[in-house]
């Protein structure tokens, strides 16, 4: 398969791309250059935003195709599911309850909340009788809804508007050098879930089909969603929501290759890793030298291609 | 062999399996008989350990099928098998595989696959996704996963749904082969009495969560016994050395 090669190549240059360019008020010659400055700027900023980009891109995506097949459903994604909200609603409680709690802890909190936040969609999924595919992200969004205003309620208590600002709204401006490091985290748990491929592949069949293969449907469920808690509750502690990302991107990837996880994770993770890179490279150009945040391209990029995706998957579900 | 001692499944107050014992000799195909709701799909996915019985106990060679892992025993096909994944055909009988290669495929998993997909009739199409497929066609390659997982014990829940008259014959000479030249046992909820008659060898008749006949064809094949099984008046006519129940 040379595809693969091909796709990394597009990813690099684009990362490329994304360290060249911004408003340090540096032209990409004088940082090719060198010099003490242009070297601060690429370590301290240029190169901690792109690594964010990449790693964010790359384990929201594959987050999202887990979701999928978890949930059997095309639409299923942590901002779908309200696993995004509720890690939000996990940040806002650990900073009120423990302030000065080390970052791990409040990882785990937030990790633990959208845990249960995505346990209760999937608990309420099961009560929903009529199991159309688009009533699923309906729900999903419901319960979202419900709970980031239960978190805006509280934090115009504790006046905590703005954390929770940011946590809700995907943004790379003040991503620096010590600041992202956790998102190499997201990475790690992403491979680990690459370990259970086939079985999520499995998973994505239906309970039935596992279990004939003696797989433990349960943990498998389990484990899926831990990581998907848990990588979320990363990228949004450390970057905010990303809107239609892990939606999108394994949406694009199956229509061309299918479901089969194994087969087709490389490649969900390079194209969520290139869609992010692009879209906040957009942010940067489009009105310089001001940005527009990531989460505002992709949402408005991404509202499209999801309307895209709705009609056509929708045409082929009947 | 299959031991099946009082076993009941209850959902809520309603008994949908009640108190059925029988035993199932090893080799041989089974046919299960009897009107829709008698119970047949569930006996069968508690059999295959997809569902747990309320009471009672069920045995394959003797190990308990709700405690011991069996994947490389026994397989199953349920009777709906709505998918949402987009998988092509082969990639969907690979997984046949799991149970043995745990994913790791070796070349002696290639080769049951590709035969397995030869049986189906399935090469053409192995490329395809499922979602471009037939229901006929899709049916046919969960029968090829099935046979692909190799195991001693094949359970099908109505394999002919969907098939059309030529490829549901061929789908049930291909599980009189498994039986004679591959010495498997299998368990086959069918439809149709007629078919079930031709091709199997013991017949178990349910109504009603119970099992109210079993034995060989020619012992089911009686408008008295057909009567009771599915309450209604049903002519046994004989055609050559076949057996046709003819309801009216
Ligand atoms: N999950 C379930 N919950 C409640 N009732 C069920 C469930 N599954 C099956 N039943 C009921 O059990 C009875 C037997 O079903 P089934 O075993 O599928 O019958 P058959 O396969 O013989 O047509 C039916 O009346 C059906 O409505
Ligand atoms: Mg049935």
């Amino acid at each position: 398969m040379r595809l693969l090669p091909i796709s990394a190549l597009f990813v690099l240059a684009l990362a490329a791309t994304s360290l060249l360019i911004g408003a340090g008020g540096l032209s990409p010659a004088e940082l090719l250059a060198g010099g003490d400055e242009g070297r601060l700027l690429l370590l301290a900023s240029r190169l901690p935003r792109t690594f964010a980009l990449i790693l964010t891109g790359a384990s929201m995506a594959v987050a999202g195709m887990i979701m999928q097949l978890i949930a059997r459903n095309r639409f299923a994604e942590p901002s779908t599911a309200g696993t995004v909200e509720s890690a939000g609603l996990g940040m806002l409680t650990v900073t009120l309850l423990a302030p000065g709690a080390p970052v791990l802890l409040r990882m785990l909190v937030a990790s633990a909340f959208a845990l249960a936040g995505t346990c209760l969609f999937l608990a309420l999924l099961r009560r929903v009788p009529l199991r159309s595919p688009l009533v699923v992200p309906l729900v999903g969004l419901i319960l979202g809804g419900v709970i980031s205003a239960i978190s805006s309620f509280i934090a115009y208590r504790y006046d905590l508007l703005q954390s929770l600002g940011a946590w809700t709204t995907g943004d790379f401006s003040a991503v620096l050098r010590g600041r992202y490091e956790m998102l190499w985290l997201a990475l790690a748990l992403t491979g680990l879930a690459c370990v259970a491929a086939n079985r999520f592949t499995a998973a994505g069949m239906g309970r039935d089909f596992a279990t004939n293969l003696g797989i433990d449907y349960r943990r498998v469920v389990a484990f899926g969603l831990s990581i998907v808690a848990m990588v979320t509750a990363l990228v949004v502690a450390t970057i905010g929501m990303i809107p239609f990302l892990g939606l999108i991107v394994p949406n694009i990837v199956s229509l061309i290759m299918g479901d089969n996880m194994r087969r087709s994770v490389p490649y969900v993770a390079l194209f969520g890793a290139a869609f992010v890179l692009a879209c906040d490279i957009l942010g940067r150009v489009l009105r310089y030298p001001f940005e527009i945040p990531v989460g505002t391209v992709m949402g408005v990029l991404g509202s499209g291609i999801f309307l895209f995706l709705l009609l056509r998957r929708g045409a082929r579900a009947g | 062999m299959i031991e099946i001692s009082g076993v009941s499944k209850r959902y809520d107050e309603t008994v949908v399996v009640d108190d059925v014992s029988i035993t199932l000799p090893r080799a041989g195909i089974t046919a299960v008989v009897g009107p829709n709701g008698a119970g047949k799909s569930t006996l069968l996915t508690m059999i295959g350990r997809l569902v747990s019985a309320s009471a009672g106990r069920i045995a394959v060679d003797g190990l308990d099928v709700a405690t011991t892992p069996g994947a490389r025993r026994l397989s199953i096909l349920r009777q709906d098998n709505h998918i949402v994944s987009r998988l092509t055909v082969r990639d969907l009988v690979a997984f046949g595989r799991y149970p043995s290669s745990k994913g790791r495929l070796t070349r002696d998993d290639a080769a049951h696959i590709e035969r397995a997909l030869a049986y189906l009739g399935l090469e053409a199409l192995a490329e395809r996704f499922l979602d471009e497929l037939s229901g006929g066609q899709r049916q046919r390659a969960h029968v090829a996963t099935v046979l692909c997982q190799d195991t001693d014990y094949v359970l099908l829940d109505e394999p002919l749904n969907n098939l059309d008259m030529k490829h549901a014959r061929d789908m049930m000479r291909l599980v009189r082969r498994m039986a004679d030249e591959l010495g498997k046992t299998i368990v086959i909820v069918l439809h149709d009495i007629n078919v079930a008659a031709t091709y199997a060898d013991r017949i178990v008749a349910m109504r009603d969560g119970r099992i109210v006949r079993s034995g060989p064809p020619e012992a089911i094949m009686t408008s008295q016994a057909l009567a009771a099984i599915y309450d209604m008046e049903i002519e046994v006519a004989r055609i050559g050395d076949r057996m046709l129940a003819i309801p009216y």
